[in-house]
Parts: C-alpha cells; structure tokens; sequence
C-alpha cells in the first residue's frame, strides 16, 4: 500500500512541481504582497501588515475608474455578443447554399491578430487632421454630427470598445454555437413540426433548451474573459490608458507594476485580488443559475 | 378515415455531382388503408418505407402523386394541417419537459377554434396517459424512463391530438426481444381500442404479420404486394415477397417446366398442368415437405434441429440456391439421426413457381398433384 502511494506521488511529481511553482506560489505571493504594507521593491522591506492595500486601491480614482470600465464592458458584451452569436449561428445553419463560406467569413476576426484588428478600428473610427475616419464619414453624409471615437468624449471611447470586443469575442461564440446547433437531432425537430409547432415556438421550446449548456459555457467564459479585458483596449487607445479614461482593472495591475507610475507590487497584488474575487463570485453565481437551469 | 395513396412518387436529387439522374425513393406507390385499419408497411431498409411515411405526415413533398385522407386531398399540406399522430424510431422525446409536458406539447400548438383550456389540456394529457399507462410516470424526465415507458410516452404524445392518421416508424426497433413482443401487442390493443388508422413501418416481417390486418411489402421503392398477411403469405406475387415474407425462409429451387411436369435437379417432383415448358424459380415453404420413402425429391442430410412439436431436418440438394434447404416436419416422421438421405414429397399448395427472369409468379392452372 505504502508504495503504491509513493509510486502514485512520483507520477504525479512533474505535474505538481509544475502547478506549484506557477499556479500555488504565485497566488499565495500576490496574497502576501497584497497585505504587505509600504513594500519596497528596491530593498524589499515593509513596514507591517494589514488591509491598507486594499483600501488604497479601493480609494484610487483610476482603480474606480477601471473597475467602472471593465464593468460597463462586461454588462454590455457578454449579453450582447452572446445573443448576436446566437442569431448568427441560427441564421447559418437554417441556410443551406455557401454555408461553409459564411462560417469561414465569420470565424476570420478569431485567427487575427488583436493589434492589427485595432489598427482597422482605428482607421474606421479617428479622427486625425487629415480625415474624420470611414465611420464619421458615414454619419455625416446621413446629416449627423462628427465625433472622434478615439480622443473624444467618455461615451464615444466606449462604444468603440464595446464595438471591438463584441467584434472580437464572436467568432469562437459563434463556432461553438453552429455545432451545438447541428448537434440537435432532426427528430426532435421532425416531431415538432408535424405537431405543427410554429418556428418561433421550435426555437425557444426545443433549440433554445437543447443548446442551453452551450450557451452557460459561453456565458461563463465571456465573463471570465470580458473581467480580464486589456488588450482591446491598448489596441485602440494606447498603452496610456489611465489619461485616455479607458483603463481596465488588468491594465490597472499593469500599470501598478510596469507603467510609468509603476513600481507597487503590493497595490497591483491588492486590485488582483479584488479581480479574482470579483470573477470567482460572478462565476459561482453563473453556476448556480445554470445548475438550477438545466436539471435534466 | 380511409387514406389513398395515387401514383405516389418521391425522387431525391442523386448525391455527389458525378452521378447524374435522380434517386427514386418511392415510385409510382398506389394503396389504400381502409377506415381504423392497422396497416404495416414493410420491405428491407432503404426501400422507402420512411419516405412513404414522410409523405404522409406531410415533411416531404411528393414529385408526382396525390394523398387522399378519406375525400380530401392533403397532398400539398403542410404537416400540421394533416392532423396526424407520429412516433419516430427513436421516439424523439424532449428530454428537457417533463413526461406531462411533452404529451401536452402537441395540445398547446392548437390555435383559433381547436384551442383548449388549461383544463381541457389537462384532462385530455390525463386521459391519454392512462391509455398507455403510464399515469404514475408523469412527472418524471425521458431521461428517467426505461426504453419501453419512453415508447408509451410517444405514443400518448402521438395520439394526445386525436389525429385521423397515426404512423409509427420502426416503433419496436430500440426494445429488447422480450419488450418487442409485448410492445407490439399494446400497440395492437391500443390501436383497435382508439380506432385510428394506422401505418406501422417495420422491416421485420415477423412484427408486420403478428399485428397487422393489412401488409403492403415495398423494395426499392416499388409496392410489390399488399393484402392481409395471410393472403400475401399464401400466394406471394413475386420471388421477393415469397423470401421476405416467413421465418425461417422459403427455400429456393432451380428447376425446369417440361410437359407440365417440374423437374428439380431432373428428377420430376410435380404435375404443374397449364405451365408452359420453361426454366424456373421454384419456392417450397419449409412447411411444404414431407417425409416419404418414395419422395421424388432425394436430398442429403445433413442434420436434425429439435423444435419441441416439429424438428427442422437441414439437407442439402444440388439445385438448392442457398445450398442447405430447411423443412419443418411434425416430430413423428423424423428421420433416423444418421441417416445418410432423406427423401421428401411436396405439399403443392406450398410450392410456387417463378418466372426465371421477372421473378414474377407463374399460376398454375388446374390441379397440382404429386407426380
């Protein structure tokens, strides 16, 4: 017995080493570091230990700020990006001609690369001394308003954002969703239709709850991914995001760290610790529902 | 309601773009299921049964044909016009409604003058359910069921809506033996209690013949012959209906016709008066032999399987198309178990003739008697 335990310790070594140098000590180090107060990265001292961290962060402008973005975009994405993926998925599968074609169209924006797809929605939405950008363009020609999206008002900054992520996260969504569609045996829709249900009715009745897993898988990874927002935004706005307003709580940590008001491992641990609470709560609420959900 | 079938013709579109011309699913299928009859539509797979059932209920378009339910003609109807009832093969049940639910899902897409109240519905879901017994079963999940309740359970969805038409495809194919032969039973009671016209699609002639009054055998998308299961046994149109129909199978014989005499193997076993000289296809039933020292037909046995009331003799004759044939003789005259050959008579009535080429049945004129 004894050494059958040994032996099972032993194969399970490498991949023990591995999780506890890179998942356990990094972890338990951002929560020692986030309750060290007044850490000193050149000497590596501080005075003592305590919650001031948090309540530093907690009070920091840019934190609320961040957090209030990271918020706005998760709220308004995951729904909207889930539920458009839906739609499209519905639509592709109920086409027959070029199907294939429209699947690879709209699973594209996934195999390209974040920046570059910045550098598009930069073109199409700034306003530089040379052009107002397509999208302005647009407005005017319909009699609106010019407005610049990347340097102007709050409101503006984050519709573009929001615009890009939704852009960017749908295509996996959308992927997962025609397969789970196509997963769903004909039969049932067979049976439903020579009970004459309507289509409305076939969708929300039968589709809907058939597929349901696969949209709380999504739902719970938009969130996930939607709180650990960062990239999308310096693709649009630059690495300075706390001057451009459009910070998010992993550029946050970034900055705290790295950026040029960097150097705070303890406040960077703190905010990371806050985002790991926060994801943890949302998703366990997540599971929940889903659990209640789908009980068959 | 009587249903008819005119002409009915569905062709697909062949697959692949190398292959040209379209697939016949059903061709040119004429019948007629009268009023509250259990109609049992049967031939190999691939024949077209389940696209005459699709058809039917209206999720396919013939090509050419028309579809009468009693005097009106549902041909261009769309499937919830039709008012029929359908239990799949593998019973489609929604596995995330309740066994309640599901019954009650046909009920709630009624619209206008067919719409029911709360407690019409109720009632109606109640009443079906103890049809086919499975009242205590309500509230539970498909999921939870085992593979006989989850077939009651489309059955009462099937029939919640009081269709004029209830079509079962391959009902009885997902159950274990023990389960098939009592399911078919319930579907047989349950049947003629509703009075419901109903077309059962099986490939197992064995399910077709115990329960239905008429059988119609397709292949290839062709009606070869309909009727009531005995008669169709009896006198088979065709070779095809002669092999498919009966367990064990009929046995085959290569034989020839020469001054209305049949010759097996050239030895004459038959006066066949009226049949013109001619090779042919000769079907004897397994019931269509006897023993007899004198037999005409002198075969090689092989072994002896015990049945209980009768014994299977297994024997071997050269102008046997499958090689072994098998006979199914009463107990009594078994032969000795070594014996080297047997030598069998011919019930006539259990013997038929079939053109070499067409496969179609030759009649025979006139008494058939032993030569």
């Amino acid at each position: 017995m004894k050494r059958n335990h040994f032996k099972a310790w032993l194969y399970l070594l490498p991949a023990l080493l591995f999780l506890i140098f890179f998942m356990v000590y990094p972890l338990i180090d951002v929560l020692v570091y986030s309750v060290e107060e007044g850490y000193n990265f050149a000497s590596q001292t501080y005075f003592g230990v305590g919650l001031y961290n948090f309540s530093y962060v907690l009070h920091d402008p840019y934190f609320l700020q961040a957090l209030q973005n990271t918020f706005i975009l998760v709220v308004i994405t995951v729904p909207l990006s889930t539920l458009l993926a839906l739609l499209i998925s519905a639509g592709l599968s109920s086409i027959k001609p070029l199907r294939e074609l429209f699947q690879t169209i709209y699973f594209l924006p996934y195999v390209t690369n974040t920046l570059a797809v910045g550098l598009v929605f930069m073109i199409l939405f700034q306003k530089t001394e040379y052009t107002d950008g397509l999208i302005n363009l647009i407005i005017e020609f319909f009699g609106g308003n010019s407005v610049d999206f990347i340097n102007g008002p709050y409101w503006a900054k984050m519709f573009v954002l929001c615009v890009y992520t939704i852009w960017v996260v749908m295509p996996f969504k959308i992927l997962v969703l025609t397969s789970a569609l196509a997963s769903v045996n004909e039969d049932y829709y067979k049976a439903a239709r020579v009970d004459g249900t309507p289509k409305l009715r076939i969708f929300t009745k039968i589709t809907l709850p058939m597929i349901s897993p696969m949209i709380f898988y999504l739902v719970i990874t938009g969130f996930i991914g939607a709180f650990k927002a960062y990239s999308d935004a310096v693709a649009l706005f630059g690495t300075d995001l706390n001057a451009a307003g459009m910070n998010t709580i992993v550029g946050y940590v970034y900055d705290m760290l790295y950026g040029e008001s960097g150097g705070y491992p303890s406040y960077a641990s703190a905010a990371a610790i806050l985002l790991f609470a926060i994801v943890l709560t949302v998703t366990c609420i997540n599971l929940l529902v889903s659990r209640k959900k789908l009980s068959w | 309601m009587k249903i008819i079938l005119q002409n009915l013709t569905k062709e697909f579109p062949a697959r692949g773009k190398k292959t040209s011309g379209n697939v016949m699913a059903v061709d040119h299928f004429s019948c007629q299921i009268p009023d509250g009859e259990l109609m049992g539509l049967l031939g190999p797979s691939g024949c077209g049964k389940s696209t005459t059932l699709n058809l039917l209920c209206g999720l396919e378009q013939p090509t050419e044909g028309k579809i009468f339910f009693g005097e009106e003609d549902v041909t261009t109807l769309s499937p919830e016009l039709r008012g029929v009832g359908m239990v799949f093969q593998n019973y489609a049940l929604y596995p995330h409604l309740t066994v309640r639910q599901n019954i009650r899902f046909p009920l709630e897409n009624l619209k206008g003058k067919d719409r029911l109240s709360k407690e019409e519905m109720e009632k109606r879901v109640t009443e079906t359910a103890r049809l086919v017994q499975i009242q205590e079963l309500m509230d539970r999940k498909p999921g939870e069921l085992s593979g006989g309740q989850q077939q009651r359970v489309a059955i009462a969805r099937a029939l919640v809506k009081f269709p004029k038409l209830l079509l079962l495809d391959e009902p009885l194919s997902n159950l274990d033996a023990r389960l098939r032969l009592q399911t078919r039973e319930e579907i047989r009671k349950i049947q003629k209690k509703t009075g419901i016209t109903t077309v059962f699609v099986t490939h197992d002639q064995d399910e077709a013949m115990s329960i239905c009054d008429r059988i119609a055998v397709m292949k290839n998308g062709i009606l070869m012959q309909q009727g009531k299961p005995q008669e169709v046994y009896d006198h088979p149109a065709n070779l095809f209906v002669a092999k498919f129909l009966g367990t064990p199978p009929i046995n085959v014989f290569s034989g020839t016709v020469s001054k209305e005499r049949l010759l097996i193997g050239g030895q004459p076993v038959l006066s066949v008066p009226g049949v013109a000289d001619q090779n042919v296809w000769v079907g004897i039933r397994p019931e269509g032999f006897l023993i007899r020292p004198d037999g005409p037909l002198e075969c090689e046995m092989n072994r002896i399987e015990v049945m209980g009331r009768d014994i299977s003799v297994i024997s071997t004759h050269a102008a046997c198309t499958e090689g072994t044939l098998r006979s199914i003789i009463s107990a009594e005259t078994a032969p000795k178990e070594d014996a080297k050959t047997v030598r069998f008579a011919l019930k006539p009535e259990k013997v038929f003739l079939f053109h070499a080429e067409t496969e179609a049945v030759i009649p025979v004129s006139g008494e058939r008697k032993e030569s």
